[in-house]
């Protein structure tokens, strides 16, 4: 969880990652963001996230992004 | 038959009641059949291409369906381990893969063809005999609507691909998805999933319903005929004629070329709303006040919002997680450019789907280069974010009602100098952009030339009326539906405001005197 915290601090440091729940809806994330945080957990997961996993349901908390990428370690 | 016409308010009308007439569960095929009526009205050779792209999609989409059951089956039968399974998911992966980029190639195949052979051949040309000059056109039947029930269709084969949802077994019913009328000449674009819900439920009659579709319905005549036609020579004028409508009059053409935009296209999609709701049939919106927007990206969010919907989804998403940006990113990376490799498959996709929606929009580089100049103006903005951002926290007070204002003016005119490169050509806009800084004066609304635009001062009382109304009506959307805070309106007040409405529409409508009132500008997509 650490890592993927500093990855979306990195990308925007003005947002309360551990409470918030609406990162998608809100468009506190916006679509260039979202990529550039897919990318990132390429890199430090070592998973590729599918386009058709990008959906608000998986990117709306940091939590529901957590358990993403473990159901992509799984599979993988 | 455009839809501010009375051909088709009598239309509608007649569907209309037949809608509620017949039993319920005939009622969709009732509106394939309107449907089909409505798009054959102008030749049934028209009919033809939709229907291509229906059974082709139809057909294609239930074989994916069919390679899935059969891999389904497949590993609850033979429970095979786990490298078997994933050497089976990739055969039949490729497997719809085949399938649906045949149904892609063929039918942008069809798209291509019908819309950029001309744009193709007109630039071959320029190329290979410049001296020569002469094009030869092709005179094409352009189907109404083809770029729209196009990618709606192409929407609905990518997600069976995916897994998304089961495909659609009944062919009629997948004819009125791709052919339903109110939709299919300017959007929305619909997904599948949530249109056939809608399409194929049985509706009973809804007097509230009906009401809301028709104030809808009203308000849409409204935008379109008082003030988008109103606005249409004038800016045609402005626009055409750089030399002449210069300095200040650029600003004007500006201004007036993005509300006549908005007018019309929001406008269209009051009326294709509206008539839905009569029938029961909701669609998703596609206008979200956007110059309420504090940047250019939110701008589009809230902009032709099923398009760009569309193009997120099926091009931005796929082609920055796609294995080529992957290996620019790792590429980049090695090198040493450790935030650019992060960047790269963002601002890779963003070109791409600018470049696209450019295409989409026109075959011309007009808008080629209006695309792009779009997806550099956002990609500019996101180098610039982390600045914005350091900026609101050292000076929180930034953060303000009125610096929000400045935000929404600023993106508002922004989003107009770019509409620039559509009707300028690419070198002229730079030039009116400096000669309207350098000789634009106020004084010049003075000097004849606005007289001149064929607007009286009734025109411009009534546009600042209408423009006003638009305003409040947008603030008050803010807070929730309109149509609902005035059905909560005693009735006195809720009739005299869609009485005034009305009478506005009927005297103050722009009803031929030169104006083209029968089509609507993204009609031509």
């Amino acid at each position: 969880m650490d890592e993927l915290l500093e990855i979306l601090n990195d990308i925007n440091p003005d947002v309360d990652y551990e409470t918030n729940e609406h990162l998608v809806d809100d468009e506190i994330l916006t679509s260039f963001e979202l990529v550039m945080l897919v990318t990132q957990i390429r890199d430090v997961f070592d998973v590729s996230v599918p386009s058709e996993a990008i959906v608000p349901e998986n990117f709306n908390s940091a939590q529901a992004i957590m358990r993403l990428i473990g159901r992509l370690q799984e599979d993988e | 038959m455009s839809l501010v016409s009375y051909e088709f308010l009598a239309f509608f009308a007649v569907a209309a009641v037949l809608y509620y007439i017949v039993p319920k569960r005939f009622q969709w095929i009732l509106l394939l059949a309107v449907s089909f009526l409505f798009y054959a009205g102008g030749g049934v050779v028209y009919l033809l291409y939709p229907l291509i792209t229906a059974v082709s999609t139809w057909f294609l989409a239930l074989r994916i369906g069919k390679a899935d059951s059969a891999a389904q089956a497949y590993i609850q039968e033979q429970k095979p381990d786990k490298e078997q399974k994933k050497a089976y998911q990739a055969r039949i992966r490729k497997r719809k893969m085949r399938l649906m980029m045949a149904g892609i190639l063929l039918n942008f195949g069809i798209l291509a063809v019908l819309k950029y052979t001309n744009f193709l051949l007109g630039n071959l040309s320029v190329l290979f005999s410049p001296e020569d000059g002469a094009v030869r056109q092709i005179s094409w039947v352009l189907p109404l609507g083809i770029s729209y029930y196009t990618f709606q269709t192409m929407g609905y084969l990518i997600d069976v691909f995916r897994g998304r949802y089961k495909p659609e077994r009944n062919l009629f019913r997948f004819m009125l998805f791709v052919t339903y009328f109110p939709q299919m000449i300017s959007g929305p674009i619909s997904c599948f999933d949530q249109l056939r819900k809608e399409l194929f439920e049985e509706h009973s009659f809804d007097g509230t319903k009906i009401t809301f579709g028709l104030w809808r319905i009203l308000w849409g005549f409204f935008k379109k005929l008082v003030i988008a036609d109103r606005l249409a020579s004038a800016v045609a004028m402005i626009t055409v004629s750089p030399d002449t409508y210069d300095g200040i009059y650029v600003l004007i053409g500006m201004l007036g070329y993005t509300l006549q935009l908005y007018a019309d296209f929001s406008g269209c999609m009051d009326i294709v709303i509206g008539v839905s709701q009569c029938f029961g049939i909701r669609l998703p919106e596609n206008f979200q006040r956007p110059f309420g927007a504090k940047n250019l990206s939110e701008f589009w969010r809230r902009w032709h919002m099923t398009l760009t919907g569309w193009f997120r989804e099926y091009i931005f998403f796929p082609v920055s997680t796609s294995r080529f940006c992957k290996t620019v990113s790792r590429l980049a990376g090695k090198l040493g450019m450790k935030k650019g490799s992060k960047k790269l498959p963002v601002y890779i996709a963003n070109l791409l789907v600018w470049l696209v929606t450019g295409i989409w929009h026109g075959a011309s580089w007009n808008f080629i280069l209006w695309g792009l100049a779009n997806g550099i103006v956002m990609m500019v903005s996101q180098e610039f974010t982390g600045l914005y951002r350091s900026f609101h926290r050292r000076f929180p007070k930034t953060d303000g009602k009125a610096y929000g204002v400045f935000e929404k003016v600023r993106t508002g005119l922004l989003f107009a100098v770019l509409l620039m490169f559509q009707y300028y050509p690419f070198g002229t806009v730079f030039v009116m952009l400096g000669n309207l800084f350098m000789t634009g004066r106020p004084s010049q609304l003075f000097d004849g030339r606005l007289a001149g635009l064929g607007l009286t001062a009734a025109d411009f009382i009534v546009l600042a009326v209408g423009l006003i109304l638009v305003l409040l009506i947008g603030i008050l959307q803010e807070t929730g539906s309109v149509r609902l805070k005035l059905a909560e309106k005693p009735l006195v007040v809720r009739y005299t405001a869609i009485f005034l409405l009305f009478v506005m529409v009927l005297v103050a409508g722009c009803y031929g005197h030169g104006y083209d009132a029968s089509q609507f500008i993204y009609n031509q997509f």
